[in-house]
C-alpha cells in the first residue's frame, strides 16, 4: 500500500477530471465553445511529455556518471513513453485545431516545432538500433539525448514565442490561464496535469520494469 | 602543453593534412558550383523567398557533406594516439574552429558564386553577410559533435542525416527568417533577437560538446 498510493490517486484525478472535465460548467466564449473542454486533456499531454524527456535527461546523465545499464532502460522507456504522450497531444490538438482554426494542421512554428521535437527523439530510437554493442548503445545514445535536449527546450519553447503563431502562449498571445480560464476550471486543469504526470511515470515505470525482467531471462 | 597550445597544434596539424590532399574543400567547392548551376538550370529566375531559402539549402546540404567526415579521415589508431597526448577537450575544440574556418571560407564562395550565377537580391548585404558567418559557424558547432556520434556509429550516412537535421532545423529557421530579414532591407537593430538566439545555442552547443566529447572517444 505504501507504494500505491500514487498509482490509486492518478487514477482518481485522471477519472475526475474526466467527468468533470466534460460534464461541467464551461465559460462560453465566441469559436472555442465547447472546445475550451480539450484544455484538460491536450495540454496535460504536452507536460506529461516534458516531464518524460526530463527524467529521461536525468537518467542520461546518472548514466554517463556512473556507467550501470539500469539507468539507460530508465532513459530509453522514459522516451518511449514520451512518444506515446507526443503522439497523443498532437492528435488532441489536430482535433481542436480543425474545429478552431478550420484546419488540422496549419504552418504554425508551434506545430511544427513539437512535430521536430518528435522527430529528434525517433532519431534517438534509430540510432539506438544502429548500435550493436550494448554498452556503446547505452553510451552514445546518452550522449544524443543530452545534446539534443536543450535544442528541443529552443524549439518548443522559445522559438513559437517570437514569431508570430496561432497558437495559444506563443508569438505574444496570451495563454488560456490568463484569459479564458474561469475559477471552475482552474482546479479541474491543474488535478488532470498532475493525474496526467503521475499515469506518464506509471507507464514508464511499468515498462521499465518489463525491460529488466525482459533483460534478466536473456542474460542466463 | 596547456590546453590552448594543443588546440593550436591540432589546428594546424588539420590545415595541414587538408593543404596536402585538398580533397576535401576541392570536392565540396565543386559540390556548391554544380548546385548552383543545376539550380540556376531548372529555376532560371527566381522570387526573394525561393532565393534566400535555395542558398540555406544548398549550404545545409554543402556543410553535411563537409562535416560528415570530420572524424573518419584519420584511422583508429591514430586517433588513439592523439587521445594519449592531448585532452578530449582540445580535440574537439580544435575540430569546432577548424570547422568553423572551413564553413566561412565554403559559404563565402558559394554565396560570391550563388551571386555570380543568381542576381543578388539582398538589399542589406551587411546583415546579410552576418547571417552567413553565423550560420557557418552553427552548422560547424552543431555538425562537428553529430559527427563525432556518428563516427561512433559506424558512420553511417544515413545516420548523420537522421541525427542532425532535426538538431539544425531551429537554427535553419531562425537563420532564414534572419537572412529574409536581411532581404526585405531591415535594419540590424530589428534583428537583435535572432541574433541572440543564434549566438545563445551555439554557446550552449559548445558547452554541451565540451562536456560531453570526453565521455565519448572513451572506448
Amino acid at each position: 500500500m505504501r507504494k500505491r498510493w500514487w498509482k490509486i490517486l492518478a487514477v482518481v484525478m485522471v477519472a475526475s477530471t474526466i467527468i468533470g472535465g466534460l460534464l461541467g460548467p464551461v465559460p462560453v466564449l465566441p469559436i472555442l465553445n465547447e472546445t475550451i473542454r480539450n484544455v484538460y486533456f491536450h495540454v496535460p499531454m504536452w507536460f506529461t511529455m516534458m516531464v518524460l524527456y526530463l527524467i529521461s535527461l536525468i537518467y542520461s546523465i546518472k548514466y554517463l556518471n556512473s556507467g550501470k545499464r539500469e539507468y539507460d532502460f530508465m532513459a530509453v522507456e522514459a522516451v518511449n513513453t514520451g512518444i506515446i504522450f507526443c503522439a497523443c497531444g498532437l492528435m488532441t490538438g489536430m482535433l481542436w485545431a480543425n474545429i478552431t482554426w478550420g484546419t488540422p494542421w496549419t504552418n504554425d512554428p508551434q506545430l511544427n516545432g513539437a512535430a521536430i521535437a518528435t522527430l529528434m527523439y525517433l532519431a534517438y530510437l534509430v540510432l539506438r538500433n544502429a548500435l550493436e554493442e550494448e554498452q556503446k548503445r547505452a553510451k552514445i545514445s546518452a550522449i544524443y539525448n543530452i545534446f539534443a535536449f536543450p535544442i528541443m527546450i529552443v524549439l518548443i519553447y522559445i522559438l513559437p514565442k517570437m514569431n508570430d503563431s496561432l497558437h495559444p502562449g506563443s508569438g505574444g498571445n496570451s495563454t488560456f490561464g490568463d484569459l479564458d480560464m474561469d475559477n471552475y476550471m482552474r482546479p479541474v486543469f491543474y488535478t488532470a496535469v498532475i493525474g496526467w504526470i503521475l499515469i506518464g511515470c506509471w507507464i514508464a515505470s511499468l515498462r521499465y520494469r518489463i525491460r529488466l525482467i525482459e533483460d534478466k531471462r536473456n542474460s542466463f | 602543453m596547456n590546453l590552448l597550445a594543443q588546440v593550436k597544434t591540432l589546428i594546424y596539424k588539420d590545415v595541414v593534412l587538408e593543404w596536402r590532399s585538398k580533397y576535401a574543400i576541392n570536392s565540396i567547392l565543386l559540390y556548391v558550383v554544380s548546385t548552383v548551376f543545376v539550380c540556376y538550370q531548372s529555376f532560371k529566375s527566381v522570387d526573394t523567398i525561393v532565393w534566400n531559402t535555395l542558398f540555406w539549402i544548398i549550404l545545409l546540404f554543402a556543410a553535411i557533406n563537409a562535416m560528415s567526415r570530420s572524424f573518419v579521415q584519420e584511422t583508429g589508431h591514430r586517433h588513439l594516439y592523439y587521445y594519449s597526448i592531448v585532452s578530449p577537450k582540445a580535440i574537439i575544440l580544435a575540430k569546432i574552429i577548424y570547422n568553423s574556418v572551413l564553413m566561412v571560407l565554403l559559404s563565402t564562395t558559394a554565396f560570391i558564386i550563388y551571386n555570380l550565377i543568381f542576381k543578388s537580391q539582398a538589399e542589406n548585404l551587411g546583415i546579410y553577410c552576418l547571417a552567413i558567418f553565423l550560420g557557418s559557424i552553427s552548422f560547424a558547432t552543431v555538425f562537428t559533435m553529430v559527427a563525432a556520434i556518428s563516427a561512433k556509429a559506424g558512420n553511417n550516412s544515413t545516420i548523420m542525416a537522421i541525427l542532425s537535421f532535426p538538431v539544425i532545423i531551429p537554427l535553419l529557421i531562425v537563420l532564414i527568417k534572419l537572412s529574409q530579414n536581411a532581404v526585405n532591407g531591415s535594419s540590424i537593430g530589428d534583428n537583435w533577437a535572432d541574433i541572440a538566439v543564434l549566438l545563445a545555442i551555439n554557446i550552449v552547443t559548445i558547452a554541451i560538446s565540451l562536456l560531453l566529447f570526453p565521455y565519448l572517444w572513451r572506448d
